[in-house]
């Protein structure tokens, strides 16, 4: 065990992949030997060489495209996008080309080594387009897994399993954690499993679901509710696509009352995908109406980040309403 | 190979002179003459009679395939059908230039090169009839074909898409030390697409073995090249990526022949990218869905059937004494009884069971697709007049 950031974690991520596998190679914009513009690739050009870790030209949609053809070849790219808001540039390659590539061959070709790294989120002053949480628009999207780590251990366990994973994976790291999640990572290799959630404290009364940076807010929030005498269970979602929706199906049939927080604006935000589905299997059992704590329908703000931001307050009121509905 | 420090290349001037347009002249390689007649100075590739007839004939199928294809959607038997007329010698010759270990990437409009490959009449037919026996599953509308065992990339609607994607897996070939290099087809259209630029910079800067073979017909659907570009066509903007670039004659199949051989071997010595930009015309109608008597005249086609990259070959083979003229009907007869032939027997093939459309979204379906087929096969069961042609495989299972 050793004392990693979710940084030193992704960085430790990627050395054991690429020790173990001479196959995989680690490229986007400023990657190289400067070790990326959060730091997240440092040292990876001097110990693999320039052929493994390199840097490309500024064009998104050209990163992807050769990802595309190089995991259709059989080598195991792993993609850096910059920032989370400016992936949408590869949004045809994601989307038509990335997703649909085992599909539409028939199993001859697929994109099934790739993995797309980027960092998302906001609470770092990023306003507009360093701040988006673009999840929901890739969960429309067949064929694509999507996973968020939410600490340096899952970071690490996570995206080693979505590096050697047969479909391709958005992975998608909280940017205002980077540095400021500190924890235990084992330095040996583990995996932790896609598309599973994970109970990280049971409750009865209700049930807390976030994802990535939001968990922080959730476990503040329960914290307060817990003084209020209100058992919460909370539940990390880690896997936007598949996601487990058994796990949270359970833990509601037993609470009776839902609440899900995204970062990302309401309207067609993933949590409407959780809600519909959790009201078509727990009908019976939901004791008030699911309650989702999301961004605002706006561009992401700057001067107003604070205000925008589905914070623990906010999310604190809307365990009140739920419990007293 | 030049110094890339950015200003390692740049001389000084003393003037403003702004760069005209068309400072650079690339002429056009032809070898044939349009009669089938070599240029007195022209060094055609010295290739066997047994190479040249098989180029020779796959030209001449294509064209079969092609013309009945079309009468085929026309009679409602096939969706879709986009023929490849006057532009087969650009397929063909590029396809004979290569290896069967080099990728093929299509944009659509090279049924020719896959022909060359070896796919046979029976593998169109099922692809176009989307059934069960065709590798894609049914998936995808007619002429996106893919063969794996013959190194062709499935093909996509979406255009340009391919470019980049060649760049990423001519740089595994390489990195996996393989003897071979990606040829990507594009048109002159597609050229116009982001990822153009993008696949063409990156094979630049990260030194991929790749062949650029761009189509250059005249026509986006209606839309004439000079609504296309102002700048001199596509080559040369190859150039200014720093990529070693020619234009060909795309109807003289000994110019394309040539060219391919050349860019093949370059990219494979200097593992770089090559741009080649054949010049030819689409005879035919962009697709099944058009009809080009709205934007362009038949004076205008009528000048080009007179090019006809076919018989330019045909001339040439006579000249040799490498063509039969009884033998070359007998060919084209036998290979429009064996469209046909294959034709009425492939549109009785079902298409694959209900099961396939969960199959191959993941490597492994997850839970929620296993949940909408068990709905969607209860469903199906209830009313199977509905859906006659998955109802009557349904397992009980």
């Amino acid at each position: 065990m050793a004392k990693m950031n979710l940084l030193q974690a992704i960085n430790n991520a990627l050395v054991t992949a690429m020790t173990e596998n001479e196959k995989v190679m680690v490229f986007g914009e400023d990657v190289g030997h400067f070790g990326g513009v959060f730091r997240a690739t440092s040292n990876l050009q001097e110990k693999f060489g320039k052929a493994r870790c390199f840097n490309t030209p500024l064009t998104e949609q050209g990163i992807i495209g050769f990802a595309n053809g190089l995991a259709s070849q059989g080598s195991v790219p792993v993609a850096e996008i910059q920032f989370g808001d400016y992936i949408f540039p590869a949004f045809d390659q994601i989307v038509n080309e990335t997703a649909k590539f085992r599909y539409r061959s028939g199993g001859q070709y697929s994109c099934g080594t790739l993995t797309i790294r980027t960092p998302y989120g906001g609470g770092i002053a990023g306003g507009h387009y360093h701040s988006q949480s673009p999840e929901a628009y890739f969960a429309h999207t067949p064929g694509l897994k999507i996973v968020i780590p939410r600490n340096p251990y899952q970071a690490k366990g996570l995206l080693l399993a979505s590096i050697r994973d047969d479909n391709p994976v958005l992975f998608m790291e909280p940017k205002r954690l980077y540095r400021a999640s500190v924890g235990e990572v084992p330095e040996d290799d583990y995996e932790l499993p896609l598309g599973k959630a994970e109970v990280l404290k049971e409750g009865s009364d209700i049930t807390l679901l976030a994802w990535g940076a939001q968990i922080e807010i959730i476990e503040k929030a329960a914290e307060m509710a817990e003084k209020d005498g209100v058992s919460c269970e909370i539940i990390d979602l880690r896997s936007i696509l598949p996601w487990d929706a058994d796990t949270v199906a359970d833990s509601v049939m037993k609470t009776g009352r839902l609440l899900i927080n995204h970062e990302a604006p309401l309207t067609g935000g993933f949590a409407s995908e959780i809600a519909a589905t959790i009201q078509e299997r727990c009908f019976l059992y939901l004791e008030s109406p699911i309650s989702r704590v999301c961004g605002m329908d706006v561009p992401y703000p700057l001067a107003h980040e604070k205000e925008y931001m589905p914070d623990h307050l906010k999310t604190y009121e809307a365990i009140k309403r739920t419990l007293s509905y | 190979m030049k110094d890339r420090n950015h200003l390692s290349n740049v001389g000084l001037s003393h003037e403003v002179n702004i760069i005209e347009n068309g400072l650079i002249d690339i002429p056009m390689l032809q070898l044939l003459q349009p009669d089938g007649t070599p240029h007195d100075d022209a060094n055609v590739p010295d290739i066997s009679q047994e190479l040249a007839t098989k180029m020779y004939k796959t030209m001449q199928y294509i064209r079969v395939l092609d013309d009945r294809m079309i009468a085929a959607q026309r009679q409602g038997r096939i969706s879709f059908y986009l023929a490849s007329t006057g532009e087969e010698a650009a397929a063909v010759g590029s396809a004979a230039a290569l290896t069967d270990n080099d990728l093929i990437m299509s944009q659509y409009r090279e049924q020719g090169a896959l022909a060359y490959r070896g796919y046979t009449t029976e593998q169109f037919m099922n692809q176009m009839f989307s059934n069960e026996k065709e590798p894609n599953k049914g998936r995808q509308m007619p002429i996106h074909y893919g063969a794996k065992e013959l190194n062709f990339m499935t093909i996509s609607s979406p255009l340009g898409t391919q470019i980049p994607q060649a760049s990423g897996y001519a740089y595994g070939q390489k990195m996996a030390g393989e003897e071979a290099v990606t040829i990507c087809y594009f048109g002159e259209g597609a050229a116009s697409e982001g990822d153009f630029h993008a696949g063409l910079n990156m094979a630049a800067v990260l030194n991929c073995p790749v062949i650029f073979f761009c189509r250059n017909n005249g026509y986006a659907i209606s839309t004439p090249a000079d609504e296309q570009f102002a700048g001199d066509g596509i080559a040369s903007r190859g150039i200014g990526y720093g990529i070693k670039t020619i234009r060909v004659d795309g109807n003289d199949i000994m110019a394309v022949y040539a060219a391919t051989k050349e860019a093949r071997e370059i990219a494979l010595a200097e593992n770089c990218p090559v741009l080649i930009e054949a010049m030819t015309y689409r005879l035919a109608a962009h697709s099944t869905s058009d009809d080009p008597t709205g934007y362009r005249s038949r004076e205008e086609e009528d000048k080009w059937r007179a090019k006809d990259p076919i018989e330019r070959m045909g001339a040439w083979m006579a000249s040799k004494g490498w063509r039969d003229e009884a033998e070359d009907k007998a060919f084209v007869d036998n290979m429009r009884q064996e469209v046909l032939d294959e034709l009425k027997r492939v549109e009785k093939v079902p298409i694959c069971p209900i099961e396939e459309i969960i199959e191959d979204v993941y490597d492994t379906p997850p839970w929620h697709l296993k949940m909408q087929l068990e709905e969607l096969k209860t469903h199906i069961k209830k009313y199977p007049q509905a859906y006659p042609k998955t109802s009557g495989r349904l397992t009980n299972g």
